[in-house]
């Protein structure tokens, strides 16, 4: 099977100010893989997911240079509010809009414009079985979404971003804040979501990403360090920095 | 796409809205200055400043606004010696000493003083305070300067109390455990420590008072006797520039230099309190850092 | 005792005084506020009866009642927040969530600074020269509401500046990165939330707008207007103008007909102050984050 590119950066270089995040970044992530990112705090992981669905710009003192390609086309050449469509993200912590739980999910859908209820009834549905969580919230969907638990708000959290349908999924270190059951349930519904999305993991456990993706990067002060295949990888890393960050030397 | 056009409205609209709070300004700047040149043009800037008489209506007309000027600075400054110890002493008070409740029930009746009109405290000093001043001071009129003084403080007190409540509070914790750690009173780390740091909130809240004060029309115009003479004591009937406005703005016929001489007194009051307020914001947005 | 232990002593007796002093300080501050109202009651109760709040006034004023100034006044205020209330909604939402940190953003925010420390009296003076006169609206509903709105401005962009700031990062965060435009975002996901804020500011600024004299002075008020207004173009009665007018320039007016005039506009604006703070409580109760 040849493998497909669905995004691709070239000479990415992103900046809060004067201080430079993320150095010269050549990658290249393929279709309906789980690519796992990996290194200590601050070498940019969280800052080239954002730089991809340009969150970045939130900040005001941020700036990048470089290219980023989504499926052959320039991001650049994308509006903002389409661009997020098509790459959605999963914070690290889980953050609800206090209204119930069917409108936090039929919220995507209402801003991109779909407004018959029997659609949205549909998407909601079948965006809280991508999830895991139907089965727990089907008979109370119009309690406030505040009243669940944080596995089960992180699982709404990947819900409400399945509803606008994107093409690519992120998720910035979305279990560091949860049990070992939850997670687990998430990292069911990642390899279920396999089929129909390409994902992008960021993540401070190791072991997660061991687990869970296929391929995997190693990022360092700003640097792409060593990229490759997980396993391979974990068991033999050819540069020793991998390694060492790996067996936990540092980290 | 229709959505994208209602869109791309109301993001407009809410451009020019902020554009148009700018506008404002420069509006009212303009229309002032526009009538006050018009005063310029047949009477010297210099006499209208610095000269000593302002009589209108005599022939010909006199435009100095020397003794409105030093009007509104003596019940400024009158106003201000009472108001300012008054005030920082009650808001080290509420801020420091009062118990929870009673901080909230202190603070809602400065809150109801804050909300007084200002007529009605005019009012009350035409009714009340003058004659009550004349009567123990036994001047000839209880229109005068300390009347307008006594009123003022009281109408600017909550902006002191408040901002210098919100400046005292503002002081870290820190600080004052640190007092109490090397065994200082609640007053001694209150007087010595808490008070210093808040000083420049303080001083920031005491320049918006001023401000408040010099620009304050009703209560003067009502009780301070609207003698526009250069006033010598406290205890004589003076004329503020903001009185004059009001006061004279009626018998002016439009397009005459009396009518041009009120505006361009507007126009000194305009660049006073734009002068006032801009040091004032300064050193409170310097105090918040 | 000790020479460490009389030191110690001394300065809490030292402490006790100056807390002492504070209080009483304080109790100056405060005791007068709730004499003026008890004052003012006492002196209306015999003016106070239904006839006067309904009743047109008759003879000169000497008899009947201000229901037209009544009137007016509500006029006045639905007006003002008729054409301030969406100017300033739209500004504050440009300052807080569409601009960038550059000179035209601090621009806005010193003008708005600046319209806050304008006197109340040069407000008048622009209103007479750009609505009354320029705009050729003459002395009517429409000049008067035009300019205390625009006075009321500062006030109620900076009451949204803070509901909007008080809405948490993560609401806007959470719609953009779901696709959501930016006007999208702040419609559904910062708007609703800030709306509390909003109301309680503006009703709070809504409140001393009834309660000013100097900028109708010369754009609306009237002073003896028996018939209610017909149209925006007409003059109207005001509650703070009948009773500056009352209290200083007509004679013979029975002195209990003024303490209920100041009365009846006391209560006006302490009715709006109470809605505000009923609003506010009942908001902070539904707080749902």
């Amino acid at each position: 099977m040849v493998k497909e590119t669905i995004i691709k950066t070239v000479n990415l270089n992103c900046y809060f100010g004067p201080l430079q995040v993320l150095k010269n970044l050549n990658l290249e992530i393929y279709k309906n893989e789980i690519f796992g990112i990996i290194g200590p705090a601050n070498s940019g992981k969280t800052t080239f997911l954002r730089a991809l669905n340009r969150l970045n710009y939130l900040n005001t003192s941020y700036s990048q240079s470089g290219e980023i390609f989504l499926a052959s086309q320039n991001l650049k050449s994308i509006n903002d509010n389409i661009l997020r469509k098509k790459i959605g993200i999963i914070f690290a912590l889980p953050e609800v809009l206090p209204i119930s739980i069917y409108n936090n999910i039929a919220y995507g859908p209402k801003v991109h414009g779909i407004t018959d209820k029997d659609t949205v009834n549909q998407i909601v549905e079948d965006a809280l079985k991508k999830a895991y969580l139907w089965d727990e919230v089907k008979d109370r969907l119009n309690e406030p979404a505040v009243k669940l638990s944080g596995g089960q708000q992180q699982r709404l959290c990947i819900a409400r971003t399945l509803a606008v349908g994107p093409d690519v999924v992120l998720y910035d270190e979305h279990c560091s804040g949860l049990d070992p059951i939850s997670t687990a349930k998430i990292e069911d519904a990642m390899q279920q979501l396999k089929k129909d999305y390409t994902q992008i993991l960021v993540t401070n456990n190791t072991k997660q990403a061991a687990r869970v993706s296929e391929r995997c990067a190693f990022f360092l002060m700003g640097e792409l360090i060593e990229i490759g295949e997980t396993a391979a990888l974990f068991t033999n890393p050819s540069d020793k920095r991998t390694d060492d960050y790996i067996t936990g030397r540092f980290g | 796409m229709p959505r994208k056009i209602s869109e791309y409205i109301i993001e407009s609209l809410i451009k020019l809205s902020g554009f148009l709070v700018i506008i404002f300004v420069f509006l009212i700047f303009l229309f002032l200055l526009r009538d006050s040149l018009s005063l310029f043009r047949v009477y010297r800037v210099g006499e209208f400043l610095f000269g000593r008489n302002w009589l209108p209506i005599s022939e010909p007309p006199k435009f100095g606004i020397v003794p409105l000027l030093l009007g509104s600075i003596y019940v400024t400054v009158g106003a201000i010696i009472i108001c300012v110890p008054m005030g920082v002493a009650a808001a080290m008070f509420i801020a420091e000493v009062a118990p929870a409740s009673l901080k909230h029930i202190l603070k809602s009746l400065v809150e109801i003083l804050a909300s007084i009109p200002s007529v009605v405290l005019g009012f009350i000093g035409i009714v009340w305070l003058s004659p009550f001043l004349k009567h123990t001071f036994a001047l000839p009129t209880g229109m005068c300067g300390l009347t307008g003084s006594l009123l003022l403080a009281f109408m600017a007190l909550p902006t002191i109390i408040s901002i210098s409540e919100d400046a005292l509070v503002g002081v870290p914790r820190t600080y004052k455990e640190a007092a109490f750690g090397l065994g200082a009173t609640r007053w001694q780390a209150l007087w010595r420590i808490v008070l210093p740091c808040a000083s420049s909130g303080i001083i920031a809240g005491v320049m918006l008072g001023i401000g408040r004060v010099i620009g304050e029309t009703m209560v003067v115009m009502m009780v301070t006797g609207n003698s526009p003479v250069v006033p010598v004591s406290i205890l004589q009937p003076l004329r503020t520039l903001t009185a004059t406005i009001a006061g004279e703005m009626g018998e002016t016929v439009s397009g005459s230099e009396h009518y041009f001489a009120l505006f361009a007194v507007g126009l000194v009051l305009f660049i006073i309190t734009f002068i006032i307020n801009f040091i004032a914001d300064s050193c409170l947005r310097r105090a918040r850092k | 005792m000790s020479a460490e232990g009389k030191k110690m002593n001394a300065a809490k007796i030292r402490e006790k005084i100056a807390f002492s002093v504070l209080g009483l300080v304080t109790l100056f501050v405060v005791m007068p506020i709730l004499m003026i109202i008890f004052y003012i009651v006492k002196n209306s109760i015999g003016a106070i009866n239904w006839e006067f709040v309904t009743q047109p006034p008759r003879n000169g004023m000497k008899e009947g009642g201000i229901f037209p100034a009544i009137v007016g006044t509500i006029v006045l205020v639905v007006g003002t927040m008729l054409f301030s209330l969406p100017l300033s909604v739209l500004s504050a939402i440009y300052l807080v969530e569409y601009a960038k940190d550059n000179f035209f953003t601090r621009s806005i925010k010193l003008s708005v600074v600046n319209l806050s420390g304008i006197p109340s009296i040069v407000y008048g003076l622009f209103g007479f020269t750009l609505f009354v006169l320029f705009l050729k609206l003459g002395t009517s509903i429409l000049a008067g509401s035009l300019t205390l709105a625009i006075m009321s401005l500062p006030v109620i962009i900076t009451a949204t500046k803070e509901a909007l700031e008080s809405v948490p990062v993560s609401f806007r965060e959470i719609s953009l990165s779901l696709g959501a435009t930016r006007w999208q975002t702040v419609r559904y996901c910062v708007l609703p939330y800030a709306l509390p804020g909003i109301l309680t500011g503006t009703v709070l600024s809504l409140s001393r707008a009834a309660g000013e004299t100097a900028p109708i002075l010369f754009t609306v008020a009237a002073f003896y207007l028996p018939r209610l207004p017909r149209s925006v173009f007409d003059q109207v009665m005001a509650l703070p103008y009948h009773l500056y007018v009352i209290a200083t320039q007509v004679p013979n007016i029975p002195v209990a007909l003024s303490f209920a005039t100041c009365f009846v506009l006391i209560a006006l604006v302490f009715l709006m102050n109470l809605v505000s703070i009923v609003l506010r409580a009942h908001f902070r109760k539904k707080k749902l984050w």
